[in-house]
């Protein structure tokens, strides 16, 4: 009696599952189509996949405000439908499917770690359904197909314009590295920024690394390290929550060599957790609070007003991805993936990064813009061009 | 040798908070035979506490770090005295797997119930992942050290040192010299032959959690003001991890031991951290595998043979 | 009727072909879609893993809690084999699928040595103890790989050709399984429930309760390893981070609330959370909330589980039938 119970248990387990899934999603009619993401909404790094998220949500608000698209003369909004991928790729492998096969989503945002957009984007390629990550940074997401794209830099970019800047513009000679070793983002930038600064004639006096900055919060061991080898540069291309401590620590040491990152520093976090260590540390990132462009305004004053909080850098990326894709949407109008597609390869599409243009690889071409921490405050200090 | 005695001394530090979490989990266990894998968990739960309660401290009382670690440690002690009591107490006389694994049940739940991110009626609950930013309960400082090596301590580590110490007198004053803690030492020797001798075994299992607890409660308000930063409610896996394998190197139900072992774990985790990342990571499991091949029993402890 | 009662494992057998048969049609028609394939999929692999997992922690009583580790030595193993070195293809199925079932199988055998690097110097500790060599032991085999930039690295190992398919996955699964029935059901089954309730009386029975216990945990690392490579040929994609504590620790909830004691409390347990979470997709962020509670009210209330002792009629191996002696 008891295993009729359970194989009738299981049975109407996966029978029920695609019922409920077919209530929740919108079937796609001629006015109302699907849009959906896959982000990281809980486990580790949720709180940028949180982020990442209201910025999609705030792009597709504004998207159909604006009278969203016409496809074959019917006025056409978004639904947008976001799905957690627990930050594990098989999670987002059968969230991506879902999105796929039940939902007859139109694009993909996402996903935001590069594990998960690994994983999803062969899928998305054999569906030839697009996708648009805001925040993978692996160079291999995009080379799965021509229907994967990012809004965001490769790794390279972010570690050559900070090594240029140091050598020329700051004119210091030697410089001291420390990046998380299990996270390719991190490794990624410092390796570049290593050999770019070496070949520009300077000398990485120290590269040490730490071992998951998630569970890591004590970094004395290699700071110690790094003061004694006495850099006149520190570079720490992390995420703003483990810089934040390993500036504080590095400053209560004694270590007061100027500082600087990449664009995982765009937090308003880094302020509050860093407080005065932070002061006058620099960082590469897509675009700066100061610039007094209408849009980038606009999105800084409505993303506060509806959530409460200022935009993380992510929040950004993620509007700007969910912008193209949807402005790509509305130019061919269609909802063929080809279609969209297409029109993504050669958009136009001008957001809060700037003008965003992808190379043949399907990565953006864009400028990147150097800000510096001066009184709490995100200060705007030059523009990199690539 | 600066950087040496500087690494000594983060060891040290490290270690002084591994501590206060190895103890806990050393006197539950010599007490019940349990690994309180819940028990990180508490550990995180007391920092949290220091993230809500210093500032209404400091409105109360002034000064906020004295009334915040005390406040903290008696809120973790409840939770503790709560946790034996809804999933330990049940399984008592049932097989020690079956508490192990509601102990991994129990962890789990804590962390992600306090990883959840939601409004009820108003109020945030509970913690949320966002990394929170721990209030400032003392001033901080560098002490330069006389001499001319170059070296400073920041006072938290004077803080963190000193307060373990402190603690750790407390316990073993109140295993040795008090009737509870000798009610305490008798269980864990024997338990039944204790129960024949009129201890109330209730009673003296409460009290080790919640005394197990408090500590970890009070090495939270210090992780909090030493790093300044709490993560996400994940943050105790790692530390708990680590002051646990201390605690079976210093010989598990050994309070001296848990101590001994704590210290050894922050110090090679420094000196190693500082040779290679990774060998920082692993040389605690490294640790722990030599210990279990050569002297399973630990530093200090006794071997216990299994009795039918 | 009674032939097939008489002959319990061809009825066995039909009974699976059908099922495939249903699912296979099904997915033609447009009802199952591929959703739904690669949830049967994963339920597949979930469930060799959990079977294994229960072989050490279920039946031989012990507690191993790193599972996952094994897993990713079996993954990183087979990808290494079909994509770094081979290249094989799924566009030259002829050459393409040897190789793949060979390099799971060297998967396999990899991980099941490293069960006993593991298992041999550990398993005459007591359970506890175990727990945490275990778990160090899956940390340890994530370092080597995080740390090693020919399996990828923290980068991870991608373009892995998708083998992995519903034919694949069930012939996979029930293979296992038979066999690790077969080897539960055999006087080794019998000698490893012996040392799980009673190690010092199993002893005392001239059962070398250390080989024994050894033994059982390659074994199951090795069905562990095929599971990895199973999977990693199914996402297309591995990294350290997906075989984590975590994953292990997925892996003993399915076991113990399904029911530690008996193959098919692995299987309901590993098929009901394969296919819980997709159905409570609005709840994800209560998931590892509830996950943890089902665990904790099992075991305080039903400590055996959701099936205790009882199996699946097609588990059992029927006895063979005592012809009457007559007088």
């Amino acid at each position: 009696m008891r295993r009729l119970f359970a194989i009738i248990l299981v049975c109407a387990l996966i029978v029920s599952v695609g019922v409920g899934c077919k209530k929740a999603a919108v079937t796609p009619t001629d006015q109302v189509v699907n849009l959906g993401s896959i982000f990281g909404m809980t486990g580790a790094s949720s709180s940028f996949g949180i982020a990442e998220d209201k910025g999609t949500a705030m792009a597709v608000e504004e998207f159909n405000a604006a009278g969203g698209a016409t496809i074959g003369g019917v006025k056409t909004t978004i639904n947008y439908i976001n799905e957690d991928d627990t930050g594990l790729p098989e999670v987002g492998a059968s969230a991506v499917h879902k999105l796929i096969d039940q939902d007859k989503v139109i694009g993909i945002i996402g996903a935001q770690t590069s594990m998960v957009s690994l994983a999803i984007a062969p899928v998305l390629q054999a569906a030839g359904i697009p996708m648009i990550s805001p925040s993978s940074t692996n160079e291999k997401v995009t080379l799965v197909g021509d229907y994967i794209f990012r809004s965001c830099f490769l790794d390279a970019f972010q570690g050559r314009v900070m090594a240029n800047y140091v050598w020329n513009t700051l004119k210091l000679k030697t410089a001291a590295v420390l990046y998380d070793n299990a996270n390719d983002y991190n490794m990624g930038i410092a390796q570049i920024f290593k050999t770019s600064f070496e070949s520009l004639g300077g000398k990485v006096v120290a590269y040490e690394a730490y071992t998951n900055e998630a569970t890591t919060v004590d970094y004395k061991p290699q700071l110690t390290n790094i003061k004694a080898a006495n850099p006149e540069f520190l570079y720490l291309p992390n995420y703003y929550n483990g810089v934040a401590l390993q500036l504080k620590q590095a400053r209560q040491m004694g270590l007061n060599a100027p500082a600087g990152g990449g664009d995982a520093w765009d937090s308003p976090d880094l302020v509050t957790i860093g407080g005065a260590a932070v002061e006058g540390a620099i960082f590469t990132n897509n675009f700066s609070k100061d610039d007094p462009s209408p849009l980038v305004q606009s999105f800084i004053t409505s993303y506060t007003t509806k959530f409460g909080e200022a935009p993380a850098g992510v929040s950004s990326l993620a509007y700007d991805a969910t912008g193209l894709l949807l402005d790509a949407f509305k130019t061919c109008g269609s909802i063929k993936g080809s279609d969209i597609r297409d029109a993504m390869k050669n958009t136009t599409f001008s957001g809060i990064g700037g003008a965003y243009k992808f190379d043949e690889n399907r990565n953006p071409v864009k400028s990147a813009v150097i800000i510096k921490i001066v009184n709490g405050q995100q200060t705007y200090v030059t523009t990199v061009n690539p | 040798m600066g950087q040496f005695l500087q690494q000594l001394i983060n060891g040290i530090q490290i270690g002084s908070i591994y501590a206060l979490i190895a103890l806990g989990y050393t006197i539950v266990y010599g007490i019940v035979r349990l690994i309180n894998f819940a028990h990180a968990d508490i550990f995180m739960i007391g920092a949290y506490m220091g993230f809500f309660l210093a500032p209404v401290m400091a409105k109360v009382f002034g000064g906020a770090f004295i009334p915040t670690i005390i406040a903290a440690m008696f809120i973790t002690g409840l939770l503790g005295f709560v946790m034996e009591k809804l999933a330990y107490r049940p399984l008592r006389y049932k097989s020690r797997l079956s508490a192990l694994i509601t102990a991994l049940g129990v962890s789990l739940f804590l962390e992600n119930f306090c990883a959840l991110d939601f409004h009820l009626f108003g109020v945030h609950l509970v913690f949320g992942p966002q990394f929170r930013k721990f209030p400032d309960l003392i001033v901080t400082r560098q002490i330069a050290i006389p001499g001319n090596l170059g070296l400073s301590i920041p006072n938290v580590v004077l803080l963190d040192v000193g307060v373990s110490i402190f603690l750790m007198v407390l316990l073993f004053w109140f295993v040795n010299k008090t009737l509870i803690g000798k009610q305490m030492r008798a269980v864990s020797f024997d338990k039944p032959t204790a129960s024949l001798m009129g201890i109330n075994i209730d009673i003296v299992i409460s009290t080790a959690f919640i005394v197990g607890a408090a500590l970890a409660g009070a090495g939270g308000i210090l992780y909090g003001t030493t790093y300044g930063m709490l993560a996400a409610p994940y943050l105790g896996i790692w530390p708990g991890m680590k002051a646990f394998i201390a605690a079976v190197l210093g010989g598990i139900g050994n309070i001296p031991g848990a101590v001994l072992g704590a210290y050894i774990m922050g110090i090679s985790e420094a000196f190693a951290t500082s040779v290679d990342s990774n060998l920082g990571f692993g040389i605690a499991f490294a640790i722990l595998i030599v210990i279990l091949l050569v002297r399973p029993s630990g530093l200090l402890g006794k071997f216990m043979p299994e009795k039918v | 009727m009674t032939f097939l009662r008489a002959h319990r494992t061809i009825a066995t057998v039909i009974a699976f072909a059908l099922v495939y048969v249903v699912i296979k049609v099904l997915n033609l028609v447009g009802i199952f879609n591929a959703y739904y394939i690669q949830l049967i999929m994963l339920a597949g692999i979930n469930i060799v893993m959990t079977v294994s997992l229960g072989m050490v922690n279920g039946f031989t009583g012990q507690f191993s809690i790193g599972h996952a580790g094994f897993m990713a030595v079996g993954a990183y193993t087979s990808v290494m084999i079909t994509t770094v070195w081979l290249h094989a293809s799924v566009a030259n199925p002829w050459v393409g699928y040897p190789v793949f079932i060979a390099a799971i199988l060297a998967g396999g055998l990899l991980a099941a040595a490293a069960g006993y690097i593991v298992g041999a110097p550990s398993l005459r500790l007591k359970g506890d103890y175990l727990a945490i060599v275990t778990l160090s032991a899956s940390e340890l085999i994530r370092t080597v790989i995080r740390v090693s930039s020919f399996l990828g690295g923290p980068r991870g190992l991608g373009g892995i050709p998708k083998f992995t398919n519903l034919e694949v996955v069930f012939v996979f699964a029930i293979v296992s399984v038979v066999l690790m029935r077969n080897y539960l059901f055999s006087s080794h089954g019998r000698s490893m429930k012996a040392v799980r309730d009673s190690e010092i009386a199993a002893e005392a029975t001239g059962i070398n309760t250390t080989r024994q216990k050894v033994f059982v945990f390659v074994f199951s690392a090795f069905f562990a390893g095929i599971s990895g490579g199973v999977f990693a040929h199914l996402l297309q994609f591995i990294h350290p981070d997906n075989f984590s504590f975590m994953k292990s620790l997925e892996y003993l909830i399915y076991l113990y609330v399904g029911g530690s004691a008996s193959i098919s409390g692995a299987m309901v347990g590993a098929a009901v959370f394969t296919v819980l979470p997709e159905l409570l997709r609005s709840l994800q962020s209560w998931r590892m909330v509830i996950y943890p509670l089902i665990l904790i009210l099992v075991m305080i209330f039903r400590t055996e589980g959701i099936m205790g002792l009882k199996e699946f009629s097609f588990i059992l191996i029927p006895q063979r039938q005592r012809k009457e002696v007559s007088a």
